[in-house]
């Protein structure tokens, strides 16, 4: 049930279009092609060095941050020299918990991702591949795992754990989103298992498992890496959604965190600008440097998509 | 045919007798007591705290077995009667969802649908021009990173606070009654036009970047280059590939609108709008099972009738998914 996951219209993920016509199996120059026209696209340059910002930010950020995030100061301060951001009501300084939540954001991100592709690759591959039966259940349980109202669960499982964690969170995430990614990977692997060359692995006698990592994944590659692109960003901001109600993180401090104690404190009404609009201008720059960086790199990886 | 669709039908049931068992089993796995939070709420006396809780667990049946609850569940939900609310205490479940329901959906069907029309048209100008893609690609792409919470933060504070056009939270005017008079509605429009634009916005760029890509894509093709092989003018070669593009589009429509009697969570907390979101948000706050599971059937029957719908219209529309359906399922 996405409208609960999302609870903000999700982000929709979008690859590409439709599923892009698989290339032929690669000539071996095929890599040093691929990074020519990575090094010669402005968008994937252009996305990944805004990207390089914001990480460097996150990792060097609590060293050049003069304040610790558990120090207190003067209370609902705007920003001056002394106090980058300000300080919110606790008088806590906000840069320093900004950079911090940079941090969470990110780690939230990765594992939200990694766990969504794989759970989404292996169901997908297997219902692709196998068809039939196998198919129709793993379709059931994709359909089931939409409808399953993501906060509800997200509160109930919460209420027996004694702090919520950054990997909790994480793989809560990831463990909700797979389904779109095991759509698409099944729908690429059909399309994919009935060309020569998966036959031609079929009749050599191979095993099924072989073939897909050897012959049908190689040449989704692509796809499969822009996958995981998108499921960072979107990740990161559904973390913020979850943040936002107060379902975040327990221990740490995220850049939804921050935004869901400054509504808590009305910031809205006072006018304490400096506490809820620098979390979500960064977390858009993140996400937005990444899907800039992912179109870039689908038009380096379909010669169709590039401009000519 | 007839065999896809007898088994597309016999997986939509089973998936509907296994949400609807999880959507019962959710709440009653949570910790606590329901009947113990309503009547916390009393000030009342040991003796006479034990009856009221013994005659309130027998009226809403909590004191039962659990097979016992899971039985009567599906024979209330099948004969209609959905229980009774815990945390609106006399209300019916099914009173509460139809007072809620409207709120939602005036909200969201309109944001939805208006950012899909005028997405897509933007995405499907902007496909293969240059000047409109280098301007219509970084903004939807920027529209689509932002964090809905922070939009529901920024522009009520622009709009609202610093510039008093528009309210920043409820439904309507927190002195008015709801009622059929003009005074009302007014001020319905009036609080609905934040909220709206919220989710209008975050959508938009979504629908764009996935229709220039799509578009692009149908350019391509060779039944493009066929039609302009014949002469035919760019214009129609773009309606041509517009309404090829359309069909994935169609089914992520008819998907969000699927959901969408889940009510936003996020946008009904932001905004305190009266709607399903904000009930589901109540209902697990007071563990009100009968609501709960009141408003979760709404969205499997959403979920579920909008994957029927998109798997009916490409089965039909599209005839390549028909064979490769064909061929799967042989």
């Amino acid at each position: 049930m996405s409208a609960l996951k999302g609870s903000s219209p999700a982000p929709v993920a979008v690859v590409g279009g439709p599923a892009p016509e698989p290339a032929a199996p690669a000539p071996p120059r095929r890599r040093g092609e691929f990074l020519y026209y990575a090094l010669h696209n402005s968008k994937v340059i252009f996305g990944l060095s805004l990207e390089l910002v914001f990480v460097l930010a996150a990792i060097f950020g609590p060293i050049i941050s003069p304040h610790n995030m558990t120090d207190f100061f003067a209370s609902n301060q705007p920003p001056s020299g002394q106090h980058w951001l300000g300080t919110d009501n606790l008088g806590h300084d906000l840069f320093a918990e900004v950079v911090n939540g940079l941090q969470v954001s990110y780690m939230v991100g990765a594992i939200g991702a990694v766990c969504a592709a794989f759970v989404g690759m292996a169901l997908g591959f297997a219902a692709g591949w196998r068809g039939g039966l196998l198919d129709e259940v793993l379709q059931m349980i994709t359909n089931i795992v939409v409808m399953i109202p993501a906060l509800v669960l997200l509160i109930v499982i919460g209420a027996y754990l004694k702090t919520r964690g950054i990997l909790f969170e994480g793989a809560f995430i990831g463990l909700t989103t797979w389904p779109w990614v095991a759509r698409a990977v099944r729908a690429q692997t059909f399309t994919l298992k009935s060309r020569e060359f998966v036959d031609l692995a079929r009749l050599s006698g191979k095993r099924g498992i072989s073939i897909v990592v050897r012959e049908i994944a190689p040449n989704m590659a692509s796809y499969l890496f822009l996958v995981v692109i998108l499921l960072f960003g979107t990740s990161m901001l559904l973390a913020a959604n979850f943040d936002f109600l107060g379902l975040g993180p327990t221990t740490g401090t995220s850049l939804g965190n921050i935004m869901n104690q400054s509504t808590l404190w009305s910031a809205l009404q006072l006018h304490y600008w400096w506490w809820f609009l620098p979390p979500g201008i960064l977390l858009t720059g993140m996400v937005a440097a990444l899907l800039i960086a992912n179109v870039g790199l689908d038009e380096v990886f379909n010669p169709k998509l590039r401009e000519q | 045919m007839r065999r896809y669709f007898a088994r597309k039908v016999l997986t939509y049931a089973l998936a509907f007798f296994v949400g609807v068992t999880i959507d019962w089993a959710i709440p009653h796995l949570m910790p606590g007591d329901p009947v113990q939070l309503y009547l916390s709420n009393f000030n009342l006396k040991p003796a006479g705290y034990e009856a009221l809780y013994k005659t309130m667990s027998q009226a809403f049946g909590t004191n039962l077995p659990l097979w016992e609850q899971y039985l009567h569940y599906w024979k209330g939900l099948l004969t209609g009667n959905w229980g009774i609310s815990f945390w609106d205490f006399p209300a019916p479940v099914s009173t509460l969802i139809f007072q809620a329901l409207p709120y939602t959906l005036a909200l969201l069907v309109p944001a939805i649908v208006l950012s899909y029309i005028i997405g897509n048209r933007l995405g499907a100008a902007a496909a293969r021009r240059k000047v409109l893609d280098n301007s219509v690609l970084p903004v939807g792409y920027v529209f689509q990173a932002i964090p809905y919470p922070w939009l529901a933060l920024a522009l009520p504070f622009l709009l609202g606070v610093v510039w008093h056009v528009f309210p920043i939270s409820g439904g309507y005017d927190r002195g008015l009654i709801p009622a059929f008079s003009w005074t009302f509605i007014s001020s319905l429009l009036y609080h609905w036009f934040l909220p709206f634009l919220t989710v209008f916005l975050v959508s938009l760029g979504g629908w764009a970047i996935g229709m220039r890509n799509l578009v692009i894509y149908e350019l391509e093709n060779d039944s493009s280059r066929y039609l302009r092989a014949l002469g035919a003018r760019e214009r129609v070669v773009r309606r041509y590939a517009y309404r090829s593009a359309s069909l994935p589009q169609l089914s992520g429509l008819a998907l969000a609108l699927g959901v969408v009697v889940g009510g936003s969570i996020v946008t009904e907390y932001a905004f305190s709008y009266p709607g399903i979101g904000r009930l589901i948000f109540q209902a697990i706050s007071n563990q009100d099972y009968f609501l709960l599971q009141g408003i979760f059937i709404f969205i499997i029957i959403g979920v579920l009738v909008a994957n029927f719908i998109i798997d009916i219209v490409y089965v039909t529309v599209d005839p390549r998914t028909r064979l490769s359906m064909q061929g799967a399922s042989s």
